[in-house]
């Protein structure tokens, strides 16, 4: 019986042996190293088999004639080779080159975090991110002074990047410079950002070496890309005792338009009445802020815009330190309206547009008296230290602007990039009686090339001319970087680049004839990207060059150079859930500008920062946690004083703070309220209580210093946020 | 047995559809890979071999639903999986079986695809790929509204997701149990899928 079987068996095997070619080979990258899962088909047949982990294919198949074999993975480019199968064995080997494509182009990372801006990798902070850093109370600014590079500056608002003075760092909305994204504050009072966190789809800050198509920023930028079509409408509401909000988000029927608007007003009465603060305040600050937006698709393409008003008040009396009981009052009032339109399509093989256009107005009006004990103003002075707290400014500023930037991507992926921009901006101020005009056009071209040599090495070349009618002179700023790929996710770039700023409004109101001022970047830079953790190491020099000097006159003859190492480290995955992050800058910085008498270490600069940060979520309470800690060394300051001569100055006291240190934590738990999805918030800032010195403030002969101290020691925060999406999976439960 | 359910499967065939013997057969073998695959690499080859057949075809998506099935179980199946590859893989064969017919089934391709995607970073990409994976499903009732796999899926997704955010056991339970009954009474045409009963009760029973 088993030897029956056997027979049928063997005769069996034979006759479809016989009937059967075979085709083996293996599949190589152009590496020759073997690439497994590749599909290797018989065109036009079922037949075909899949490589194993040593590249090797096996294909038995019944067909006879001429056929193409088809080698396919994906990441590389498909092969055919025309085989023709008789009854002889086919030896088939392949070599698939890699393909270049958005999925695995090596890109530019030096000076850039979150480059792409979720095109791929990881965009390094979301609005998430900004949301649940604690200490940053979903303010962006104090959420990217997390990323390296950013100085712990407590007692002013701004990104202060490598050395550079916070007006070095500039930000855009949808491809439009905001000009003052900050809302108005006293001196040593921080204030917040205008801008909700969550417009926006995620945030990309560079620190360095930025492309051709940003000018006027000698430090930074911050790229802010606003959220396109919302998925579904949706209401929400935030409560707090500081600052409430509305807002609607609503999309048509047919999926291909939006619009929206928030309306947010911010009183710090009852938190100030609450929690103690040093200044006082004789209008405690108040903020609203009303935005619209509308979102349309376009053919292959989006139209968005974007428009909010917003308004501040604030009145704060802080002691006068050149007499025994005086004070400084002083009231500041700020409105704001800022639009801005952007228009991206495509047009069609490998070609892109993208417009936009912003106007933006921001009127500020600050009055200063010096009052006695009792808070009387008074007047009649013979010293002028004494004459100057009293006054009146009112500060007004236009900005529109035009840009439009033209895009070709070939199939290889190489791309040109080219267009222009027009700024007109204008600068209205009064000071007492003083009153200046400042109108001025700026006009720049930029062409800018991406040249893959290989999938792994790219080069960009860049070109930015600018010409500002009030300096009357042009600049040409070239800009280059080159990335290389050395294994997978790790890819070493650098970057040079030239960068042009004009001075700012109060130096050339004074001194019109003043010229740009420069810096020239170099970075390189080492980034390594696998499945959730990311690490990034950077070393850069700049180079500062025309800086504005106002003694002995105003000139463009201060210098300076800051050079450093910057280390990042974030890993969402290796834990789970549990996100962490740690960050470390070294930097060495002087310069030689404004009234120094010589090169100095400035003080907005701290020889080491560092911040360490956790987040982690507890599924099964719903509920998350964040604890981040900064430290950095202390910062230097100077009591810079004329001589008697009054022509120079020189140092008459100088020290360093006693360094920076924080630890904030911020709770949040997601519940359901009703038909909305709620968080609960609660953050604290500074829980170890301590005290940190941003510096010392002088008396006008330097014989007298006080301390500068946060308007208080710790900061809190309790909010709930309110969510209605407009959502149709009920429907679906409710027809059963 | 197998030779009888081969045989049937033949003669059904002969019918409207009018699909060769040589495709039903290569079909009933890869369907048994896929019922029987135990690692990332047997799936993956099985995938191929479906999308093969496809190609060969041009007329029929049912390959194409079944690759991009295998690809989806790649991903559900291991965790270390490039999630965001496999969902775009998943989408494509999906696409390609939608060139031929738009159905019910290749929505659930299309639903697993993005549930896999979002799977990547629940916290930040619910509010992307979340949707996308629960507008697939309105798309596949809309196209086959007693499609059990449909509500298996959707009941699947909803147990997945936290209270807070209208998730749950109790929001789940009545998709496992609608999904149950039309399993029941469902009967699928040769070739067509079938998949889901017994996932669909071992659901029910994490419900009660």
């Amino acid at each position: 019986m088993p030897k029956k079987i056997l027979t049928i068996l063997f005769l069996l095997i034979t006759t479809v042996a016989l009937g059967q070619a075979q085709i083996t080979g293996s599949v190589t990258d152009t590496k020759k190293q073997a690439i497994p899962g590749v599909s290797v088909a018989l065109k036009d047949t079922y037949d075909g088999a899949t490589t194993d982990s040593a590249g090797h294919f096996r294909i038995r198949t019944t067909e006879k004639g001429t056929f193409t074999l088809v080698a396919s993975a994906t990441g590389y480019e498909t092969r055919e080779q025309t085989i023709t199968l008789g009854s002889q064995p086919i030896l088939a080997d392949f070599a698939l080159k890699e393909k270049i494509s958005e999925l695995n182009a090596v890109t530019v990372t030096a000076g850039a975090f979150g480059g792409g801006m979720g095109k791929k990798g990881l965009t390094v902070l979301s609005s998430l991110d900004v949301q649940t850093t604690a200490g940053a109370n979903a303010d962006i600014s104090r959420a990217v002074n997390t990323l390296p590079g950013a100085q712990q500056i407590s007692n002013q608002e701004g990104l202060f990047v490598r050395g550079g003075d916070s007006y070095e760092a500039k930000q855009f909305i949808d491809g439009s410079l905001v000009n003052r994204p900050y809302y108005l504050s006293a001196s040593n009072i921080p204030t917040r950002g205008r801008y909700p966190a969550t417009l926006f789809k995620g945030f990309a800050f560079s620190t360095g070496g930025y492309s051709a198509l940003y000018g006027q920023a000698l430090s930074s930028v911050l790229i802010m890309e606003t959220i396109d079509l919302p998925q579904q409408s949706e209401a929400n509401a935030f409560l707090s005792p500081i600052q409430n909000s509305l807002g609607v988000q609503r999309l048509a029927k047919n999926g291909k338009s939006s619009f929206g608007f928030n309306y947010q007003y911010t009183n710090t009465s009852l938190y100030y009445a609450l929690v103690k603060q040093t200044p006082d305040y004789f209008i405690r600050p108040r903020f609203h802020n009303a935005d619209a937006n509308f979102r349309i698709r376009t053919k292959n393409g989006m139209i968005k815009y974007y428009t909010t008003f917003s308004y501040n008040k604030l009145g704060v009396r802080t002691f006068n330190i050149d007499t025994v009981d005086m004070k400084n009052a002083i009231t500041l009032s700020n409105y704001n309206w800022f639009n801005a339109l952007n228009w991206k399509e495509n047009l069609g093989d490998g070609w892109k547009m993208t417009l936009s256009a912003s106007y933006s107005i921001t009127h500020d009006s600050i009055s200063s008296q010096l009052q006695d004990a009792h808070n009387v103003p008074q007047y009649t002075f013979e010293k002028y230290w004494l004459d100057t707290v009293n006054f009146r400014l009112d500060r007004r500023e236009t900005l529109l602007q035009g840009k439009a930037v033209i895009e070709k991507k070939f199939s290889n992926l190489n791309t040109i990039r080219f267009g222009s921009e027009y700024w007109y901006a204008q600068y209205d101020f009064q000071y007492n009686s003083i009153s200046k005009h400042l109108p001025d056009q700026l006009t720049a071209g930029f062409a800018e090339t991406e040249l893959y040599f290989t999938s792994s090495l790219v080069a960009t070349i860049g070109v930015r001319a600018e010409y500002s009618s009030i300096l009357q002179k042009a600049k040409v700023a070239p800009r280059a970087s080159l990335a290389y790929r050395m294994g997978k996710g790790s890819t070493v770039s650098a970057a040079f680049g030239q960068f042009y700023q004009k001075p700012e409004n109060n130096y050339l109101q004074v001194a019109p004839w003043l010229g740009y001022t420069k810096a020239t970047h170099y970075i390189i830079n080492y980034q390594r990207q696998v499945q959730g953790t990311f690490l990034r190491v950077e070393a850069f020099y700049k180079q500062y060059e025309d800086l504005i000097k106002t003694v002995p006159s105003y000139s463009n003859s201060g210098s300076g150079y800051a050079k450093g190492i910057e280390l990042y480290f974030r890993d969402k995955t290796s834990f789970q859930h549990l996100d962490y992050s740690i960050s470390y800058s070294y930097l060495d910085t002087k310069r030689d500008y404004l009234n120094y008498p010589t090169s100095l270490m400035p003080g907005i600069a701290a020889n080491h920062t560092a911040s360490a940060s956790v987040k982690r979520f507890f599924t099964k309470i719903g509920t998350g946690a964040s604890l981040t800690y900064t430290f950095a060394t202390g910062r230097p300051y100077y009591a810079i004083i004329p001589d008697s001569t009054g022509h120079s100055y020189y140092i008459k006291d100088q020290g360093k703070t006693n360094g920076y240190q924080t630890l904030d934590l911020s709770i949040y738990h997601l519940t359901r309220m009703g038909k909305a999805a709620a968080i609960w918030y609660a953050s604290a800032t500074n829980l170890l209580g301590r005290t940190n010195i941003a510096g010392y403030n002088y008396s006008y002969n330097a014989l007298v210093k006080q301390p500068i101290l946060p308007p208080a020691q710790r900061t809190f925060f309790v909010g709930l946020i309110l969510n209605w999406g407009i959502d149709r999976r009920q429907d679906a439960i409710d027809n059963l | 047995m197998k030779q009888i359910i081969l045989a049937i499967a033949l003669l059904a065939s002969m019918g409207a559809r009018a699909q060769s013997s040589k495709y039903v057969a290569a079909m009933q073998h890869n369907l048994q890979l896929l019922d029987s695959a135990k690692t990332t690499e047997d799936l993956a080859a099985v995938s191929q071999a479906f999308e093969r057949i496809g190609d060969a075809e041009k007329t029929q998506w049912l390959p194409y639903y079944y690759a991009g099935l295998a690809q989806t179980r790649i991903g559900f199946a291991d965790p270390k999986s490039d999630r965001d590859a496999i969902g775009q893989k998943a989408n494509e064969l999906a696409e390609k079986g939608e060139k031929i017919e738009k159905n019910a089934e290749l929505c659930t391709i299309h639903n697993m695809a993005a549930t896999l995607q979002m799977l990547v970073n629940p916290m930040e990409r619910f509010k992307t790929f979340g949707i996308k994976a629960y507008t697939y499903l309105q798309e596949g009732y809309k196209l086959d509204p007693n499609n059990p796999r449909l509500y298996f899926l959707d009941g699947a997704n909803t147990f997945g997701k936290p209270e807070y955010i209208g998730g749950g056991k109790e929001k789940a339970k009545p998709l496992f149990v609608k999904a149950e009954e039309l399993f029941k009474t469902a009967k699928p045409a040769e070739l067509y899928p079938h998949w889901g009963l017994a996932e669909t009760e071992r659901y029910l029973a994490k419900c009660n």
